[in-house]
């Protein structure tokens, strides 16, 4: 550990100051969204900025997704770097046409002679009963749609990387943010999620996904908030004598199947963890990853551990029993023992 | 502000070609589709939206624009390239599907992108005007040249983007305008139904701009209402809008048997062509010899010719290209 990444910070922190550095360097990075400016953000990815940038390049837009994100890939086309936000990833109704019609599509239909760089933050995720129009986490609704790089960092330290990896792509990068892991008290707070992060400037490669925790008997696949409950359940296995691989997407588009497969190659076995919903999914493309390739390496049936296909529920007993958690982990490596 | 003989020349070179085009992708359009209509079959496959009678509209505007500036066009975008300066020879290619194309054949007649001069649009109802906003905000941010035009449909302004867009570009004051281009008909709905209002331009009250509307399909007058809105944009003085009258002469698509028009609608549509109509202002007004019209015409029948020769003796595009350029290289 060098003297410059000694001090720990959460997500939310790491993306503001990631942010902050590359708009020092390039003045063609502006921040739009709601309440971004003053407020700094609802999740705090954006604190601070406004007091150095000001108001022009911390730009706080009217409740009209439609707008500023269509305006958003018409500014990345003229030369500038826009990182916007959608508040929740739930509202990309409003604006979906800007984003998977627009944004995603204009680089192809140029045959490449247009560059759309600019970020698209988002937050995902629930655990906090906000009720099924706040809580969602449509990775496959995103990933599925090409044109768009989707990342979702589970750490401090990938999400700064990530960050500024993101502002500096000439292609769209959605990025999602789980909200229990942006450090913010109120929405619960993942400890793992902290972590120790350099001070200068650094990217991580899009489309890289991590092996987090090494493992031969089953290797368990996921992203985001889903890595520590997958962290959480290799403890939990380890107790049992089961030596469990933990694999970090980092990002969903590309996907990084060689990882995946390695991983799986090796320890036979696949658990996915998707917080997202489970049918025609992220846990379903993983799955599908490893079987078409080489079915073969597989001692036993894989297994999802995903958001059951209904809305998100209110009340928390129910919203907590459709949520992934380590002991559904733990309980899919005994139904496959079982089976 | 009244176009100097130049512009006016300018203005019915482009109106001129812009038919010639659309004249020669209707005649080529239908090889190959018949006896069963196939939109799929013939040299230029997929939907077909043709301009015809909505050109003053185009040179109107674009009379004022340099390569610089940005423009973001509808579904029906032929008249509004051409006016913009979209490379002829490689949007026909692209319409045909081409190699050659814009974009070697990725977008179609609905996605025509030029970056040399700064021009895209979209198959979607009032798509442009959020990319529209973007640019103009940022030429504002990055203190550069230039005004961004959104040109849409009457229809498009029911659309809840447009209204979102038009407060963004009023609330940040950008050098923006919003060009409505007024068939009558959305689809086969006419705007009567659709609208509350007679007048769109009446909208920019709501967002506390200036707003006005053109009659008549009339080149000159759109030329001189968008001339006073984009010098006020240039100037930093904020976004316009405009509607401009005009008529759409074929189907709302190749193919459109029209049913939903009036009886004799057409015919009197015919009756107010606005080439023949200009053609004959010109030489009234002493704008313009015979001599000089006809020399237009020839010319702008030839490049029409030479851009659809390109077209058809280029390659096709590479069906594994189709795996290419899904982000920026």
């Amino acid at each position: 550990m060098t003297k410059s990444n000694e001090r720990k910070l959460t997500i939310a922190r790491a993306m503001a100051e990631a942010t902050a550095q590359e708009m020092r360097i390039d003045p063609s990075v502006f921040v739009m969204g709601e309440d971004i400016g003053p407020l700094g953000g609802v999740y705090g990815n954006t604190r601070g900025l406004i007091e150095e940038f000001g108001a022009e390049r911390i730009r706080d837009t009217p409740i009209s997704e439609t707008a500023f994100i269509g305006a958003a890939v018409g500014a990345a086309q003229d030369g500038m770097r826009p990182v916007v936000e959608l508040m929740f990833v739930d509202f990309f109704g409003v604006c979906f046409d800007a984003i998977y019609n627009l944004m995603a599509k204009n680089i192809y239909f140029s045959g490449g002679n247009v560059k759309v760089p600019m970020v698209l933050m988002t937050s995902t995720g629930g655990g906090y009963s906000d009720g099924g129009q706040h809580s969602q986490c449509l990775y496959g609704t995103f990933a599925h749609l090409p044109g768009m790089k989707v990342v979702a960092p589970s750490n401090a330290y990938d999400a700064k990387g990530l960050m500024t990896a993101a502002m500096r792509d000439d292609s769209p990068v959605v990025y999602m943010y789980h909200k229990g892991l942006q450090g913010m008290g109120w929405l619960g707070t993942e400890a793992g999620a902290t972590v120790h992060v350099p001070e200068e400037p650094y990217t991580l490669e899009i489309g890289k996904a991590k092996v987090v925790r090494e493992g031969k008997d089953v290797s368990i696949v996921s992203c985001g908030m889903g890595v520590h409950n997958a962290l959480k359940a290799a403890k939990k296995l380890e107790e049992q004598g089961v030596s469990a691989e933990v694999v970090d997407l980092v990002s969903l588009v590309p996907l990084d199947r060689e990882t995946i497969r390695a991983s799986v190659a090796k320890t036979g076995r696949l658990i996915v963890v998707d917080e997202d919903y489970m049918s025609y999914g992220l846990s379903g493309e993983i799955i599908a990853s490893v079987t078409e390739h080489d079915i073969s390496v597989l001692k036993a049936a894989p297994k999802r551990v995903a958001f059951p296909d209904v809305p998100i529920p209110f009340a928390r007993v129910m919203e907590q029993f459709c949520l992934p958690n380590p002991d559904k982990i733990v309980a899919a490596w005994d139904e496959m023992q079982a089976a | 502000m009244s176009p100097t003989r130049e512009e006016q020349h300018w203005m019915y070179r482009n109106m001129v070609t812009s038919r010639r085009f659309e004249e020669a992708i209707a005649k080529i359009y239908f090889e190959g589709k018949s006896p069963a209509f196939n939109m799929a079959n013939g040299p230029i496959p997929g939907e077909m939206h043709l301009s015809d009678g909505q050109e003053p509209v185009a040179v109107g505007v674009c009379a004022h624009l340099t390569p610089e500036d940005v423009v973001t066009a509808t579904h029906r975008p032929h008249h509004q390239a051409i006016a913009k300066g979209v490379d002829l020879d490689k949007m026909a290619a692209e319409i045909f599907g081409k190699k050659t194309g814009l974009s070697g054949g990725r977008g179609g007649h609905m996605h025509l992108f030029d970056d040399d001069v700064n021009f895209a649009c979209s198959g979607i109802i009032a798509q442009g005007m959020g990319p529209a906003v973007g640019a103009a905000l940022s030429r504002k941010m990055q203190g550069k040249p230039g005004v961004a035009v959104a040109f849409v449909g009457e229809g498009a302004v029911n659309q809840g983007g447009w209204h979102e867009a038009m407060n963004l570009a009023a609330v940040w004051n950008l050098p923006f305008i919003c060009v409505v281009e007024d068939n009558g008909w959305g689809i086969s709905v006419s705007k009567e139904t659709a609208s509350s209002i007679g007048s769109h331009a009446d909208r920019a009250a709501a967002y506390g701009i200036p707003g006005k509307r053109i009659e008549g399909n009339d080149p000159y007058a759109i030329f001189e209402a968008a001339g006073e809105a984009i010098a006020r944009a240039r100037a930093g003085e904020g976004p316009s809008l405009l509607e401009c009258e005009t008529y759409r002469l074929a189907g709302h698509f190749m193919g459109d048997a029209e049913a939903y028009r009036p009886e004799g609608e057409k015919d009197a549509l015919f009756e107010k062509d606005p080439i023949p109509k200009m053609r004959e202002r010109l030489l009234a007004d002493g704008a313009a010899s015979d001599a000089e019209l006809n020399t237009i015409e020839e010319e702008s029948a030839a490049r029409v010719d030479a851009a659809i020769r390109f077209a058809r003796e280029s390659d096709d595009a590479a069906p594994e290209d189709a795996l290419t350029r899904v982000f920026a290289a």
